[in-house]
């Protein structure tokens, strides 16, 4: 039978968290396997593995890691535990109860890689899960894991947490680099990507907690086999964050392919009795939205992609028929407006115009042809900021525009028939001035 | 009186994103603030070893800006000017430098706080469930109460114990309205808060992450 938990299997296990417990499980049995093969050949089992970024681009991994340059020089992994979209939660739970699966990885994957020196920028709200890891890679340390000649492999290994203080954009990769830098956290243009000219402008690998907490068992199992896990090009299993309108939110483990009603009624009970799915988000409020018909949909990365939308970060928001459109687009309009760095104009501007003329809506001084313009405005983001945030915005707003016409039309009717005024073409004035 | 002129303007500057300060005047008369002379900028003992602690750690120093501004933030309550100063000297950067990194980040206070932070998780899943009116509660809550000051906040990453609250550093939820007059209670009695309601203690929600003998908070056994 093929395993279905290969992270979370009695995760709650307790003393988990500590190196006694995790070693007790075989914790660190991956790492003495992989100092006795080639470097070459564990990136060759990543690879085979089929293993995808596990952070929201869906990137393979074993690819990513072959972009590094070889041969001698300060090269460099951060692990991205910024975790900050919303919906997402996995990596939360992941390094709380675990945290030596994590290091565990980045260990296997700095000495295949050659890297000596690895981060690990985990948001500064999570303070808990800081502090547990910060007492695990003590612990690692003080058992030689972490050192110089780690267990006589002549493999070297700096390992630092780094607390973040509160900013979305530093979970985008270029973002996260200036922040680790000790910059403001502005995203960089690519190419150069981070693998041939990141932080401290040397080659960077930047990958997710979860991907990162997977390599140990590739390298127990073996990449062909974890490769059996899944669909064809989505293998292994996934976290996924199940949140919202749920009877039982929360983190669950499943092997990717499964039908997306499976995970949100079986596992997670569905919304409330009485209650429909409006609309769902399959990967954080990044992803477009998808409808009720849509439940059958098979939770992978490709299928979701196929269905106009995608996994993201695996964090699934299911919002149910008690709640308006207007009011979901509002909040991620909200969110992406505070959040945007303000480094390219569609971005900053067009997050902060998408969320006043959603505010228009509500006030009644909207027509229908606001929802043409709204559209507009969401096409002139994506693909043209240095980073995605803005395409962030673009996407599940526009599929709600798109996909909940009639309501917001309708919405825009009772709104302006309350506020009694006449609508007018209210956006012609609010082009900044000197703008024509 | 025509449409357009009843209608508010439009205020151009006043949105969200990361550009506090643009209003703020610059005093002309000052020369601009440099490097901070170590002779003559006093740093407490204990915050100078912790940031030189922190500026071990990374190939480049610069990297242990934000460390340092945590630092600093603990010691004195909020980044003041005075803080700023200290960090600038200890690490040989400008203060003008270090204002512009604090003031991108939301947990630094380049204004003065109070003692205790209260974040309340107002976005998308926590909305869904009631935040908006649970921040309302807490505001209400927490008036009059000097040394509380709650905050709506961006998505904390605890959608699973939405609606939620970060208070000093400690995520608590499910909320409900009345749990925000116990977390005033709590904070002001010095009691840990909320401790049936910390995520700290509770099990996950996929079956086979669990075990037979947990002691913490079961979520189905909760909310099931």
């Amino acid at each position: 039978m093929t395993p279905t938990h290969l992270l979370f299997d009695r995760i709650d296990e307790p003393g988990l968290n500590t190196l006694q417990g995790y070693e007790k499980r075989g914790g660190y049995s991956a790492l003495r396997k992989a100092f006795a093969i080639p470097q070459a050949a564990i990136v060759e089992e990543i690879s085979a593995s089929g293993l995808r970024g596990r952070g929201g681009a869906g990137f393979k991994m074993g690819q990513k890691a072959s972009f590094l340059p070889k041969g001698e020089m300060a090269k460099y992994l951060v692990c991205n535990a910024d975790e900050s979209e919303p919906g997402t939660f996995k990596d939360r739970e992941l390094m709380q109860k675990c945290p030596h699966m994590l290091i565990e990885g980045m260990i296997i994957t700095t000495f295949a890689t050659g890297i000596n020196h690895a981060f690990i920028y985990i948001r500064g709200e999570y303070e808990l899960q800081a502090d547990i890891l910060e007492a695990a890679i003590a612990e690692a340390e003080a058992a030689g894991f972490i050192g110089e000649n780690i267990l006589g492999s002549g493999h070297s290994l700096k390992l630092v947490l780094h607390r973040g203080a509160g900013a979305y954009i530093c979970g985008e990769e270029t973002g996260l680099l200036d922040s680790l830098e000790g910059k403001r956290g502005n995203p960089r243009l690519k190419p150069p990507f981070p693998a041939i000219e990141g932080l401290y402008a040397g080659p960077t690998l930047v990958n997710n907690v979860e991907t990162l907490a997977t390599v140990p068992t590739i390298i127990n199992m073996g990449g062909a086999e974890y490769a059996k896990i899944g669909t064809e090009g989505s293998t292994g299993t996934k976290l996924v964050s199940v949140s919202g309108d749920v009877q039982r939110p929360g983190n669950y483990e499943i092997v990717l392919g499964t039908s997306s009603r499976e995970i949100i009624f079986d596992l997670c009970g569905g919304p409330k009795p009485g209650r429909t799915v409006k609309m769902w988000f399959p990967g954080g409020s990044s992803s477009p939205v998808l409808l009720e018909e849509d439940l059958d949909v098979a939770y992978d990365f490709d299928t979701l992609a196929k269905a106009g939308s995608m996994l993201g970060s695996g964090a699934i928001i299911v919002v149910d028929d008690t709640h308006s459109a207007l009011e979901v687009a509002q909040k991620l309009t909200k969110f992406y407006a505070h959040e945007s760095c303000g480094k390219c104009v569609p971005c900053r501007e067009g997050t902060n115009w998408t969320h006043k003329m959603l505010a228009r809506i509500e006030s009644g001084e909207a027509t229908p042809m606001d929802l043409d313009i709204l559209a507009s405005v969401q096409t002139q983001i994506i693909g043209n900021c240095l980073c995605v945030l803005g395409d962030a915005m673009a996407m599940p707003v526009g599929s709600i525009v798109a996909k909940f016409r009639d309501e917001l039309e309708a919405e825009i009717e009772a709104a302006s028939e309350r506020a009694n005024t006449v609508p007018v073409a209210p956006v012609q004035d609010a082009i900044p001035v000197g703008a024509h | 009186m025509s449409y357009f002129d009843k209608r508010p303007p439009v205020k151009r500057y006043e949105h969200g994103s990361r550009v506090p300060g643009w209003d703020e005047a610059v005093d002309l008369t000052k020369p601009p603030a440099t490097v901070p002379d170590p002779a003559l900028t006093p740093v407490p003992a204990e915050l100078r070893e912790k940031i030189e602690a922190a500026m071990a750690l990374y190939p480049d120093s610069k990297s242990a800006s934000i460390p340092a501004l945590h630092l600093a933030q603990q010691h004195h309550g909020w980044c003041s000017p005075e803080a700023i100063e200290q960090v600038a000297c200890v690490m040989q950067l400008t203060p003008a430098y270090l204002t512009s990194v604090a003031s991108f980040y939301d947990m630094f206070a380049l204004t003065p706080k109070p003692k205790h932070d209260v974040y309340v998780c107002t976005n998308i899943s926590c909305s869904l469930l009631g935040a908006d009116e649970f921040y309302e509660q807490m505001c209400a809550s927490a008036h009059g109460h000097e040394d509380i000051g709650v905050r709506g906040f961006e998505c904390l990453g605890a959608c699973d114990i939405g609606p939620m609250a970060s208070v000093n550093g400690e995520y608590v939820g499910p909320l409900n309205l009345f749990d925000a007059q116990l977390i005033v209670e709590d904070l002001e009695a010095g009691r840990p808060v909320l401790e049936h309601k910390q995520l700290r203690n509770r099990a996950v929600a996929d079956p086979q992450g669990r075990v037979a003998d947990w002691t913490g908070i079961d979520p189905v056994g909760q909310e099931g």
